[in-house]
C-alpha cells in the first residue's frame, strides 16, 4: 500500500516531534487533538523548530512553509478519516488508547494501519482493542522525535506482516532508522534503561559513591555522553516513578522497581533540572521552570 | 603534589605496562603505592611515614587488605584502594575508581587522588563495596542484555544499533562484550554474584558457556 496521508494523534511533545517528522519527509500530516489551543500550540511549536533549522543551516528556507502548508490539525475522528497511517501519541493508558482506536477505526477506511508509540504497553494488547488488530503496529520514536533517528518497530502477535512492512517502509521514507524488536514491556531502549538508572539510584540510596563520582565514573569509562543521575534529573524523578510503575507492574523485575529514594526525592520537589535540583543542583539555570 | 613509591608483588590489572603515573613514581617517594594482584595482607608496619598508602584491588573490597577495624597500629587513616578500569583483555582505561573506607582520612585521599590525576587519569571516590560503581552498574545491564538476546528481543546488531543511536552510547553492549571477553566477564560477574547474592549479577548463559570453553 501506499501511504500518503499521515495523522497523529496528541499534541503532546512527542506528537508534536513525529508530526515534524513525517512532514518534512513530505507527508500530508494531520494532527488530532481534543482541545483546540493545543493544535495551535503544537503548529507553533512545529514552526519555532522548522526556523531554527533554517537558522542553523539545516533547512532551505523555502522549505518551511512548503512544510507548514503540509501541517493541518482537526479535534474529531472525522478529520482523521483520510490518514493512510495513524500514530498515536496519547497518554500512556490501554483505556484512553482503546477509545481513541474505536473512535478511529469507526471512520477510516479499512486500509487505514494503527500506530502506537507507546513505550511500555504491549502492542498486542493496543491493537486487541482497535477494531483492527492485523492492522496495529508499535512505532516507538526516541525523544526528542525530530532529531532523534532511531524508532522501535514491534509487531504484535495479531499484526500481519502485510502491515509490519508496510509500517516499516513508511518508516524507512521519513528518512527514520527502524528496529525491530519483540512485542515485550520497554522493548529494548526502556527495558534495559529504566534498571540500569535505577541502579545508579540504589549506589547513591547505599552511600556507594556521590552522584557526580558516578556520572563521571560512567562518562570516563565507558564514553557516555551523559552520567545515569544526569540524565535522571532531564527526565524527572515524576517521569521516572511513572515509567518504573510501569515496568515493574508489567515485569515484576526487582531492578525495575521505584528506589524509595526517587519517591523521596518527588516529596520533596527535588525533580531534577526543570525543579532546579535532583541529584544535581541547577540553581542557576533552570530548563523551564520549577 | 606527594611523591610516591612503588612496591610490585604480581601482576596489575591497572597498569600492565608502562605509563606516566608509573614512570613520576620516585624511589625515595612519601606515599606507598602497591601495584599487583599478590598484595593479600598490608602490613601497616611498613607505611613508615607514608601520608597516603594506596594498595591495587581486584574484584575484592578494600577490607580484604586493610581489615574492617580502624586504628592507627594499622596505619588505616592513610590506607586507600584503587583500580583502574579495565574490561576483560582490553587495554585500561582513564578511569581510577578510588576507594576509601570510613577512617580514611581525607588528607590521605586527597594526596592519593592527586598523584593519579597528575599523570592525566581521572578519579571517581567511592566507599568500600562490591564492585565499586562501574562494575555495579554495568554487570547487571550486561547480563540483562545477553538473557534478552537469549530470548530473542532483537538480534544482536539492532540490539546494538537501538542503544548507540537510542542512548548515544559509543558502542553497544554485545559488540563491548565480544571485544573485550565474554569469559571475563563471567569471572568479574560471578564474583559479585557471590559476593552480593543478588540476580541480577548471575552470569548469563552466553557468560557460563564462554567461561566453559576457555577451560578456565
Amino acid at each position: 500500500m501506499t501511504i500518503k496521508t499521515v495523522g497523529v494523534a496528541g499534541c503532546g511533545t512527542m506528537g508534536t516531534g513525529i508530526a515534524i517528522v513525517a512532514a518534512r519527509a513530505g507527508f500530508a500530516t494531520v494532527l488530532y487533538d481534543t482541545q483546540e489551543p493545543a493544535l495551535e500550540r503544537a503548529r507553533g511549536q512545529i514552526e519555532a523548530f522548522l526556523r531554527k533549522s533554517v537558522e542553523r543551516g539545516k533547512l532551505d528556507a523555502e522549505e518551511l512553509p512548503k512544510i507548514m502548508e503540509r501541517v493541518s490539525g482537526t479535534t474529531t475522528h472525522q478529520g482523521m478519516a483520510g490518514c493512510d497511517i495513524i500514530i498515536e501519541a496519547v497518554f500512556e493508558d490501554l483505556e484512553v488508547k482503546h477509545a481513541l482506536f474505536a473512535g478511529l477505526d469507526a471512520v477510516c477506511p479499512p486500509h487505514t494501519i494503527f500506530a502506537s508509540n507507546t513505550s511500555t504497553i504491549s502492542i498486542t494488547e493496543i491493537a486487541g482493542g482497535s477494531g483492527r488488530a492485523d492492522r496495529t503496529v508499535g512505532m516507538h520514536f526516541c525523544l526528542p522525535a525530530q532529531l532523534m533517528k532511531l524508532v522501535e518497530m514491534s509487531p504484535g502477535l495479531t499484526t500481519s506482516d502485510e502491515t509490519f512492512a508496510a509500517a516499516w517502509e513508511f518508516c524507512e521514507a521519513m528518512k527514520q532508522v527502524p528496529v525491530k524488536t519483540q512485542d515485550t514491556p520497554g522493548f529494548i531502549l526502556n527495558y534495559f534503561l529504566i534498571p540500569f538508572n535505577n541502579d545508579a539510584i540504589r549506589l547513591v540510596e547505599q552511600g556507594v559513591a556521590e552522584p557526580a563520582e558516578i556520572d563521571k565514573a560512567i562518562k570516563t569509562a565507558l564514553g557516555y555522553p551523559m552520567g545515569p543521575l544526569e540524565l535522571l534529573d532531564l527526565v524527572g524523578m515524576d517521569t521516572q516513578k511513572l515509567l518504573c510503575e510501569a515496568m515493574h507492574g508489567l515485569t515484576n523485575e526487582p531492578r525495575a522497581a521505584c528506589p524509595p529514594l526517587v519517591r523521596r526525592m518527588i516529596a520533596a520537589g527535588h525533580l531534577g533540572k526543570k525543579s532546579g535540583r535532583g541529584f544535581h543542583d541547577y540553581a542557576d539555570s533552570k530548563t523551564f521552570g520549577a | 603534589m606527594a611523591s610516591y613509591r612503588i612496591v610490585t608483588s604480581g601482576k596489575s590489572r591497572s597498569f600492565p605496562t608502562s605509563h606516566e603515573f608509573i614512570e613520576a613514581a620516585d624511589e625515595s617517594g612519601a606515599g606507598l603505592v602497591m601495584l599487583g594482584s599478590d598484595h593479600a595482607l598490608v602490613d601497616g608496619g611498613a607505611f613508615g611515614d607514608a601520608p597516603f598508602v594506596a594498595v591495587e584491588l581486584g574484584s575484592e573490597c578494600l577490607g580484604v587488605h586493610g581489615g574492617l577495624a580502624s586504628g592507627p597500629a594499622n596505619g588505616d587513616g592513610r590506607l586507600v584502594g584503587f583500580a583502574r578500569f579495565r574490561l576483560g583483555t582490553a587495554e585500561p582505561g582513564q578511569l581510577v575508581e578510588l576507594v576509601r573506607q570510613p577512617w580514611t582520612t581525607p588528607e590521605a585521599l586527597d594526596a592519593a587522588r592527586a598523584a593519579f590525576e597528575a599523570a592525566g587519569l581521572t578519579v571517581a571516590v567511592c566507599e568500600d563495596f562490591p564492585g565499586r560503581i562501574i562494575d555495579r552498574l554495568l554487570r547487571p545491564y550486561l547480563n540483562a542484555t545477553l538473557r534478552r538476546l537469549d530470548e530473542k528481543l532483537a538480534t544482536a546488531e539492532d540490539l546494538d544499533r537501538t542503544l548507540c543511536m537510542g542512548l548515544g552510547y559509543p558502542e553497544g553492549p554485545i559488540a563491548l562484550l565480544n571485544r573485550t571477553g565474554l569469559a571475563e566477564h563471567f569471572d568479574v560477574t560471578q564474583a559479585l554474584y557471590e559476593a552480593l547474592g543478588q540476580e541480577p549479577y548471575a552470569p548469563a548463559r552466553a557468560a557460563r558457556v564462554a567461561k566453559a570453553r576457555s577451560g578456565g
